[in-house]
C-alpha cells in the first residue's frame, strides 16, 4: 500500500473504534443558537485583548479581540449580532473553570464583513500567507489549540525536513477529521500546500490510519499531481498522538522536554490545514469547526459544522440528546476525552468531539484492585515508561523517583489504564503527581525568591543600623571632646584636645573620662542602650510583617508561623519602649538639679 | 442538571485480575492431571484441604484488616496459592502439613505483608519453605512412587485410604527421582543408576508427562498473555547452562534431561517464577529474575542438602527483584539511553 518504509512506535492499544456510529453521514450545518460565548482564550498562550466595545454591532467574521503577544489567536464573530456583555462564564475544560467570554447575541441575518480573498496564494508573500493565518485566528485543530502562525515559522537552525499532516484520528468514536477528508479533500491538500510553500520543506506526509479507506482515496485523488504523499499507517492507538505520528513516519524521536521542531519536523492537523486554506484563499477567519456528536445517549450521531461559541447543551438539544440523570458528556474521545461540568460552556477552536455514552456503553469503572505488578500497562505504553513503578511512586508521593522514572514523559494517552486488570485509574495518579511536583517546585521557588528577599532586606538593615551606630559614636565623641572641651577650658590644651579627640577614647587623657560619668550620671548610656534597643525591636518587627505579608500572599503554609513571629516581636516592641520610657522618666529628675 | 465528571480515559479494556488468575488455575490442569494418573490422588486431597484453608485464612484476615471479604476473595488470587501448594506438597504427607504451609503462606506470606499485591515473597512458596525446612523427613522422602511401579489397583486404594482413612498402602511413597540420582551417583555411574525404573524414559517416569503437562499449560498462558515469556524462557536458561557447561558429565552430576524433565522445574518455571507480584516487572529484569532463580536451583539441587531447590531459588530472586527493577527501566521515548540504578546521575 505504501511505497514508503513504516516504522513501529512502543505498545499501544487497539479498543474498540465505534467510527461507524457516526461517520456514515455528510456533515450538516448546525443552526446559528440565540447566544454565543466566545472565550477570549480557546488555544495556548495569552488571551486575545477585546477590540470592540460592548453594545456594537459586529459583522460575521469581524475581529473581536486581537492577538496579544507572539503566542495568541485572534477571534471573531462567528455571525453577526451585537455584543451583548463580556463574562466570566464556564468553559469547556477539565477543571469545570470559568473565563472571559465575549458575549454575542445573533440577529440571524448572518451578514458577513468585507473579506480579502486571493485567488492565487503563491502571489503572496511567505510573510503575507502568517499574517492571514494569525489574522485568521487559527490554533490547532486537533486537541491542544497551539497559534498555528508560531508554527509556519521555519525552525531557527534550519528548514523543516518533514511536515506531516496528522489524519491520523486514533481516538475512538471521534469521525470529525475522516468526513472532513472525505468531503473537502482538496481544501486539506490544499491548505497543506500553502503551508509547505511557507515552510519549503522537504517531504510532505500525510499520515492517516487504514481504518479510513475512503478518506484515504479521497486524500490520494486530492495529492494526484502534489508533491504530497499519503502514507497508511495501521491503526493502533494512539497513532495519531504527534511523538508517535512523527516515529511512525520518520523513525525519529523527538528528544524529552524538545519540541517536534527541534528535529525538524512539523506536524499540522487536518482541519487546521483546511483553515489555513479558507484563511489564505477567502481571507476567512476560524469561526466554526467539525465537531463528532456521538455516543448511544445521542439519538442522531454525526458530524456537524458548528459555529465556535455555541452553547453545548444548547447544540446537543438541537440533536434530541438524552441527558437525563447522571450522564457523561465528554469532549474528545474516550481515551483522553474530558468530562464537562457546564452545558452552557461554548464549543471552541478545539472541540472535536461531544460523546455521550451510555453507562452501558462505557460502564463506570468499578473499584480499584490491588496492582499485581502484571506490566501489562508498561507493555501498552507508547513512550515505553513503568506505569507500574510510577503508580507505586505516585501512590507513595516518592514524587523524586516518580520523576527519575520520567513521569513527565507520561502524554496521559490511558492505554495503560486501558489494559490494567486492576482497573487501577493510573492516569489520574499520574496526573496528580504531575501536580504536585509542579507545585513543589513553584513553591521552593517561592520560597527561595522570599529567602532573598529575607536576606537582603536583613543586609539592608544591618547596613543602615551599622550606618546609625557609626552616626551616633560620632555624635557621642563630639559631645564627649566638647565635654572634655567646656571641663577643659581654662588650660591651654584645646589644640591637643582637638587632636586627641580624633582617637580612640582610650587615647585620650584621663581626667576628663571620669568627670563626664559623674557629671551625666550612669542613666545617660543606658538611656542611649535602650533607645537602640527600641529601635531594633522596631525595626524586627517591621521585617517580620513584610515576611508575613509576603507569606499571605506566596506561602499560605507559613502564616501562622509568621503571625507568632509578629506578635513575639509586637511585645518586645512595648516592652523596649517600657524600659526607656521607664528610664527617661527616672533620668528626668537628675537633668534638672 | 446534574453532570458526571469523571478523569479518562472513559474506556476499559476486557483484561480483569479475576480472569488472570482463573486462567492460571485452568492451565494447572494438563500438569495435575498427568500428577494424579502417576502419582495417585493425593495431590487432589492436598489441593482440597489447601484450597479451602487459604480460602478460610483470606476471609478471616480480611475481616480482621476491615477490607471487603467478597471483593477481595473473587479476585481468585489465595485459591491460585492453594493450587501452586497441592501441586508441589508431596501427595501423600499428613494432612497438617498442607494446612500449615497454606495458613503460613496467607497469613504471613501475604496479610501481614499487606495482603494482595504487597507480598514481597511468593506466598505458596513462602509456605512450602516452611514446611521442608521445619518437617523435611515427611517433605523429601515420603513422595509418591510412579503407578506403573506400583502393584495394580494402589492408586484406588490410596483414594480409599483418603476418603475413609485406612492405613496407606505400603511401598507407595519414596524418594524422588532427582534425590535419588544425586545420593546414588558418587557411587556409581549413569549407565548403573538409572538401571532403577523409577528413571524412566527422558527424565524420569512419571515425572517427564507431569512437566511436559506444566510446560503445555505454560506455554498457553503465554500465548495468552498470562504470564510474560521471558521468565520461564530464562529460568529453563538459567538451569540449563550451568548443567551444560559445568555439570555436561553425567557420571557425576545430574544430567541436563533430569534437571528440565523431572522435579519442580516446568511448575517452577512457568507457574512460580513468573508470579507477578514477587518477581521483576521490566524486561530486562525478567531476564536477570529467570536466570537467577534457574542457576540457584541448579546450585542447590547439585550441592545443597535438598533434593530440590525451586522453593529457594524463588524466595532469593524475590529478595533481589526491587533491586533488579530499579537496575533495569526501560529506555523510554525520546531519550538516548535508560536511566538505570535508583538514582542515576541525571544527564
Amino acid at each position: 500500500m505504501n511505497a514508503r518504509k513504516l516504522f513501529d512506535f512502543h505498545g499501544g492499544i487497539h479498543p474498540p473504534e465505534h467510527k461507524s456510529e457516526s461517520n456514515q453521514t455528510p456533515i450538516v450545518k448546525a443552526p446559528i443558537p440565540p447566544v454565543l460565548y466566545l472565550p477570549l482564550q480557546q488555544h495556548i498562550g495569552k488571551a486575545a485583548e477585546l477590540v470592540v466595545s460592548v453594545g456594537e454591532r459586529v459583522l460575521k467574521g469581524q475581529l473581536l479581540a486581537k492577538p496579544q503577544g507572539a503566542i495568541s489567536a485572534a477571534v471573531h464573530a462567528p455571525t453577526s449580532g451585537t455584543i451583548d456583555a463580556v463574562i466570566e462564564h464556564p468553559m469547556p475544560h477539565a477543571s469545570g473553570m470559568s473565563d472571559q467570554c465575549i458575549v454575542l447575541i445573533p440577529d440571524g441575518r448572518d451578514e458577513w464583513c468585507a473579506l480579502q480573498p486571493c485567488e492565487h496564494y503563491e502571489k503572496l508573500s511567505p510573510d503575507e500567507i502568517r499574517q492571514r493565518v494569525r489574522a485568521a485566528g487559527i490554533a490547532g485543530m486537533g486537541g491542544a489549540g497551539f497559534p498555528t502562525e508560531v508554527k509556519l515559522h521555519p525552525p531557527q537552525q534550519d528548514k523543516v525536513a518533514t511536515m506531516i499532516l496528522n489524519a491520523a484520528e486514533c481516538e475512538p468514536y471521534i469521525t470529525s477529521d475522516d468526513r472532513l477528508m472525505r468531503e473537502r479533500a482538496d481544501e486539506i491538500v490544499q491548505g497543506m500546500a500553502i503551508m509547505a510553500y511557507v515552510l519549503e520543506p522537504g517531504e510532505c506526509l500525510i499520515g492517516i490510519e487504514d481504518n479510513k479507506p475512503e478518506a484515504i482515496a479521497a486524500l490520494r485523488a486530492a495529492v494526484t499531481g502534489t508533491r504530497i504523499e499519503v502514507v497508511v499507517v495501521p491503526t493502533k492507538y494512539p497513532s495519531g498522538g504527534e511523538k508517535q505520528l512523527i516515529t511512525l513516519l520518520t523513525g525519529k524521536e523527538v528528544p524529552s522536554g524538545r519540541i517536534p521542531a527541534d528535529i525538524g519536523v512539523m506536524c499540522q492537523n487536518v482541519a487546521t490545514a483546511a483553515a489555513v486554506y479558507r484563511a489564505a484563499r477567502f481571507g476567512e477567519p476560524l469561526i466554526s469547526r467539525i465537531t463528532t456528536l456521538t455516543g448511544e445517549q445521542m439519538p442522531k450521531r454525526g458530524n456537524v459544522e458548528v459555529l465556535v461559541g455555541t452553547p453545548i447543551g444548547w447544540l446537543l438539544e438541537q440533536y434530541g440528546a438524552r441527558l437525563n440523570g447522571a450522564q457523561r458528556v465528554i469532549m474528545g474521545g474516550p481515551m483522553m476525552g474530558f468530562t464537562l461540568h457546564d452545558l452552557t460552556a461554548p464549543i471552541v477552536k478545539t472541540t472535536n468531539c461531544l460523546l455521550l455514552p451510555s453507562n452501558q456503553e462505557l460502564p463506570l469503572a468499578g473499584p480499584a484492585q490491588a496492582c499485581i505488578r502484571c506490566s501489562l500497562c508498561a507493555d501498552a505504553c507508547p513512550a515505553e515508561l513503568l506505569p507500574q513503578q510510577l503508580y507505586w511512586f505516585a501512590r507513595a508521593e516518592e514524587l523524586d523517583k516518580a520523576e527519575h522514572h520520567n513521569l513527565f514523559d507520561c502524554i496521559e494517552c490511558g492505554a495503560c489504564a486501558y489494559v490494567c486488570p486492576s482497573s487501577i485509574p493510573l492516569v489520574q495518579y499520574y496526573r496528580h503527581a504531575k501536580g504536585e511536583i509542579r507545585k513543589a517546585k513553584l513553591e521552593h521557588q517561592k520560597s527561595d525568591q522570599a529567602r532573598e528577599r529575607f536576606e537582603a532586606r536583613l543586609a539592608r538593615l544591618e547596613r543602615e543600623q551599622a550606618e546609625k551606630e557609626a552616626k551616633r559614636k560620632e555624635r557621642a565623641e563630639a559631645a564627649a571632646k566638647a565635654q572634655a572641651e567646656k571641663a577643659l577650658s581654662p588650660s591651654p590644651l584645646t589644640g591637643e584636645s582637638r587632636g586627641e579627640g580624633e582617637k580612640p577614647n582610650h587615647n585620650s587623657p584621663p581626667l576628663p573620662q571620669p568627670l563626664s560619668h559623674e557629671g551625666r550620671g550612669e542613666s545617660a548610656p543606658d538611656l542611649e542602650k535602650l533607645k537602640q534597643d527600641w529601635d531594633n525591636a522596631q525595626n524586627k518587627l517591621q521585617t517580620m510583617l513584610d515576611v508575613l505579608e509576603d507569606a499571605k500572599a506566596n506561602q499560605p503554609d507559613n502564616v501562622e508561623k509568621f503571625t507568632r513571629a509578629v506578635e513575639k516581636n509586637q511585645m518586645r516592641v512595648n516592652q523596649a519602649r517600657i524600659a526607656y520610657q521607664n528610664a527617661e522618666k527616672a533620668r528626668d529628675p537628675g537633668e534638672q538639679p | 442538571m446534574s453532570l458526571l465528571t469523571l478523569s479518562s480515559p472513559h474506556v476499559k479494556g476486557p483484561n480483569r485480575t479475576a480472569t488472570l488468575m482463573r486462567w492460571v488455575i485452568l492451565a494447572t490442569v494438563p500438569g495435575l492431571i498427568a500428577q494424579t494418573w502417576f502419582f495417585g490422588w493425593g495431590n487432589l486431597h492436598n489441593i482440597v484441604l489447601c484450597s479451602v484453608v487459604a480460602l478460610g485464612c483470606e476471609a478471616a484476615m480480611l475481616k480482621l484488616r476491615q477490607r471487603p471479604i467478597g471483593f477481595y476473595l473473587s479476585d481468585y488470587s489465595a485459591l491460585v496459592t492453594a493450587v501452586l501448594l497441592g501441586l508441589a506438597l508431596p501427595p501423600y504427607c499428613a494432612w497438617w502439613i498442607p494446612v500449615i504451609a497454606t495458613v503460613f503462606a496467607i497469613v504471613f506470606a501475604k496479610h501481614l505483608y499487606g495482603g494482595m499485591g504487597y507480598n514481597p515473597f511468593n506466598p505458596a512458596m513462602a509456605g512450602y519453605a516452611l514446611v521442608l525446612v521445619s518437617f523435611p523427613v515427611q517433605m523429601t522422602t515420603n513422595w509418591a512412587l510412579p503407578a506403573p511401579l506400583l502393584e495394580p489397583g494402589a492408586n484406588m486404594a490410596s483414594l480409599f485410604s483418603i476418603l475413609w482413612g485406612e492405613q496407606l498402602p505400603d511401598g507407595l511413597t519414596g524418594a524422588t527421582p532427582l534425590d535419588l540420582y544425586k545420593h546414588e551417583i558418587p557411587h556409581g555411574t549413569f549407565d548403573e543408576v538409572t538401571q532403577n525404573p523409577i528413571f524412566g524414559g527422558y527424565g524420569s517416569l512419571g515425572w517427564e508427562m507431569v512437566n511436559l503437562g506444566f510446560l503445555l499449560g505454560g506455554v498457553l498462558l503465554i500465548a495468552l498473555k498470562v504470564i510474560p515469556w521471558q521468565t520461564p524462557v530464562a529460568v529453563l536458561l538459567g538451569l540449563a547452562l550451568p548443567s551444560v557447561l559445568i555439570g555436561w558429565d553425567a557420571d557425576e552430576y545430574t544430567p541436563l534431561s533430569l534437571h528440565l524433565m523431572s522435579g519442580a522445574t516446568m511448575l517452577g518455571a512457568f507457574f512460580i517464577a513468573t508470579d507477578p507480584v514477587t518477581s521483576c516487572t521490566t524486561k530486562l529484569g525478567r531476564w536477570y529474575f529467570g536466570l537467577g532463580v534457574g542457576f540457584l536451583a541448579w546450585i542447590i539441587r547439585t550441592w545443597g542438602a535438598y533434593p530440590d531447590a525451586f522453593a529457594f531459588a524463588v524466595l532469593l530472586m524475590n529478595f533481589a527483584a526491587p533491586l533488579i527493577d530499579a537496575y533495569t527501566q526501560p529506555r523510554t521515548y525520546g531519550y538516548a539511553d535508560a536511566k538505570r540504578g535508583p538514582k542515576s546521575k541525571e544527564r
